[in-house]
């Protein structure tokens, strides 16, 4: 049972105690010796497109279920966007395996803060820790093993969601409206430029969001659209006063089927469509 | 060489630090720790609303302490910190309170041998079954004796009284508000009367409501909560209530 003195005790750091006790959180990727284009001796899995979208209830995160390695499909089902606590959420892009491992510590750190502290850490510090971690993990990103996160919650004392992005450095920057990452987040983040509104509704940043992916998918090889055939959809996660709530399969084929039936008909209900043209809005 | 005045024998030094261990907890109130039909219930007198004697542990496993605060708050770090890398090499459902009440047990044996003070302080760790299992109590003495209980357990000074008050009224069937009811009641004994705002209390529940992505079955009660599980509030309108026909 580990047990310090004091002035030597490792505090409400989980990271810290794995030091500490003689396991280093990220080791073992620096001594993998991989090329910077990703095509030397290692060519793990890849996770792609991942965004966070602002509602008036809280935020709205999802993320395709596509790992890549190379130009081959590694895995149809991965899953990108999870609970980091009961108010926030961490979804990844980048290299699979060392961003797994990073969402792994992190959900620990903020469960091991909280027991040891006898209270969670705010929306603020929350994000300052997984920046952190994105520091300690540089060297690796600098070989290749690049891992780019968004993180976003809700701060019940606030009463609203807060988006975060950041880059392999450990670069925090705060987003008000949403966020991407991953390699179809450009035609992601254009989808989202246009229909984002001060007033999304949660149901509408939903619908939001999958036509994001839609359009990620069908312009990136590497991301993955809807899959009725196995029942395979894209991670829709929504957190607000209630919590972290992650939709079900059938909800978010529902929320797809929507989405093909406006492509269908032309395009005329979806949360884009919807705002009007700019002079209208004016 | 022989040290005339000096010698203490083995067994005046071990019964002088078992003294001086149970007079510390005797300054402290009891704690009692009782199943009931969906879970465990942790209830402790504890008049601080920040300085805990209950807390969570793991997934399944919460701690209860008495004795002196300092002491058993860091048996209780040292036990997250336990659960948490076990659970982090291996795997959640590797994490058991036998395990730990049993490094627990080594632990406080050591201190009670060979550290110049043992500590003044007695724990529970209990751990509920969800999936069927059955709940595990178990108690560990400030000399690291280790007792398996069955249905309750009670720690702290006044610990003989208060469970013989428990044993007089538990039953497995009893309800989460019985079962604080009658904790309250074993803790107070007759002459006295403990205010919600007094009883730190918390539940491991066995199936946690909502449980789509919660895997933690400690949940603290608020003072609220605890005055309605009571049945104060209802008195206290009761009593309002009576007031108000008597003028």
């Amino acid at each position: 049972m580990p047990f310090f003195a004091p002035g030597d005790d490792p505090g409400a750091s989980f990271t810290e105690l794995l030091r500490r006790t003689g396991s280093e959180p990220f080791a073992g990727f620096a001594q993998a010796s991989v090329s910077p284009s990703g095509t030397g001796p290692f060519d793990g899995a890849h996770a792609t497109t991942v965004l966070a979208v602002r509602s008036t209830e809280g935020v709205v995160v999802a993320g395709d279920r596509r790992a890549t390695s190379g130009h081959l499909i590694s895995h149809r089902d991965m899953r990108k966007v999870f609970p980091a606590d009961s108010y926030s959420a961490v979804a990844i892009a980048g290299a699979a395996g060392p961003a797994v491992q990073m969402v792994r510590i992190f959900q620990l750190q903020l469960e091991y803060y909280e027991k040891i502290e006898g209270k969670p850490l705010s929306l603020e510090g929350k994000a300052n820790q997984l920046a952190e971690m994105l520091r300690a993990h540089l060297p690796q990103a600098m070989m290749g093993l690049a891992v780019v996160p968004i993180f976003a919650g809700f701060e019940p004392s606030d009463g609203r969601g807060r988006l975060f992005q950041y880059d392999v450095t450990g670069g925090r920057y705060e987003e008000q409206d949403y966020a991407t990452a991953g390699s179809g987040s450009l035609h992601a983040g254009t989808v989202l430029k246009l229909g984002f509104r001060d007033d999304l509704s949660e149901p509408d940043a939903l619908a939001l969001s999958v036509q994001a992916l839609w359009h990620a998918a069908d312009e990136d090889s590497a991301t993955g659209g809807p899959d009725p055939v196995r029942g395979i959809y894209p991670v829709l996660a929504a957190i607000g006063s209630n919590g972290f709530r992650q939709l079900s399969d059938a909800e978010s084929g529902e929320v797809f089927a929507a989405l093909q039936a406006d492509l269908a008909s032309g395009g005329n209900d979806s949360p884009t469509a919807r705002m009007g043209p700019p002079e209208a809005s004016r | 060489m022989s040290m005339p005045g000096l010698y203490v024998s083995p067994e005046q030094l071990m019964q002088d630090r078992a003294d001086y261990a149970r007079k510390g907890i005797a300054r402290g109130r009891s704690l009692v720790t009782l199943e009931y039909d969906g879970g465990i219930a942790l209830v402790a007198e504890n008049a601080s609303a920040t300085l805990r004697k209950v807390s969570e542990i793991y997934d399944r496993i919460a701690f209860g302490g008495v004795g002196r605060y300092i002491e058993f708050d860091q048996l209780r770090i040292a036990g997250v910190r336990h659960a948490e890398l076990k659970g982090y090499q291996y795997s959640r459902s590797d994490v058991e309170a036998r395990s730990l009440a049993n490094q627990y047990a080594q632990m406080l044996g050591q201190f009670f041998t060979h550290e110049l003070k043992p500590l003044e302080v007695e724990i529970v760790v209990v751990e509920v079954g969800t999936g069927g299992e059955a709940n595990q109590l178990y108690r560990i003495q400030y000399d690291g004796t280790v007792m398996d209980e069955e249905a309750y357990c009670c720690i702290g000074g006044d610990a003989d009284a208060v469970r013989e008050r428990v044993s007089d009224g538990y039953d497995p069937s009893l309800d989460v508000e019985a079962a604080i009811r009658l904790a309250r009641s074993a803790l107070a004994g007759d002459e006295r009367e403990i205010s919600a705002a007094d009883l730190e209390v918390a539940v491991l529940e066995a199936v946690v409501p909502d449980a789509s992505h919660r895997r933690r079955c400690f949940r603290r009660l608020d003072d609220a909560e605890v005055e309605v599980a009571l049945g104060d509030d209802e008195a206290a309108a009761a009593d309002e209530e009576a007031d108000q026909d008597d003028s």
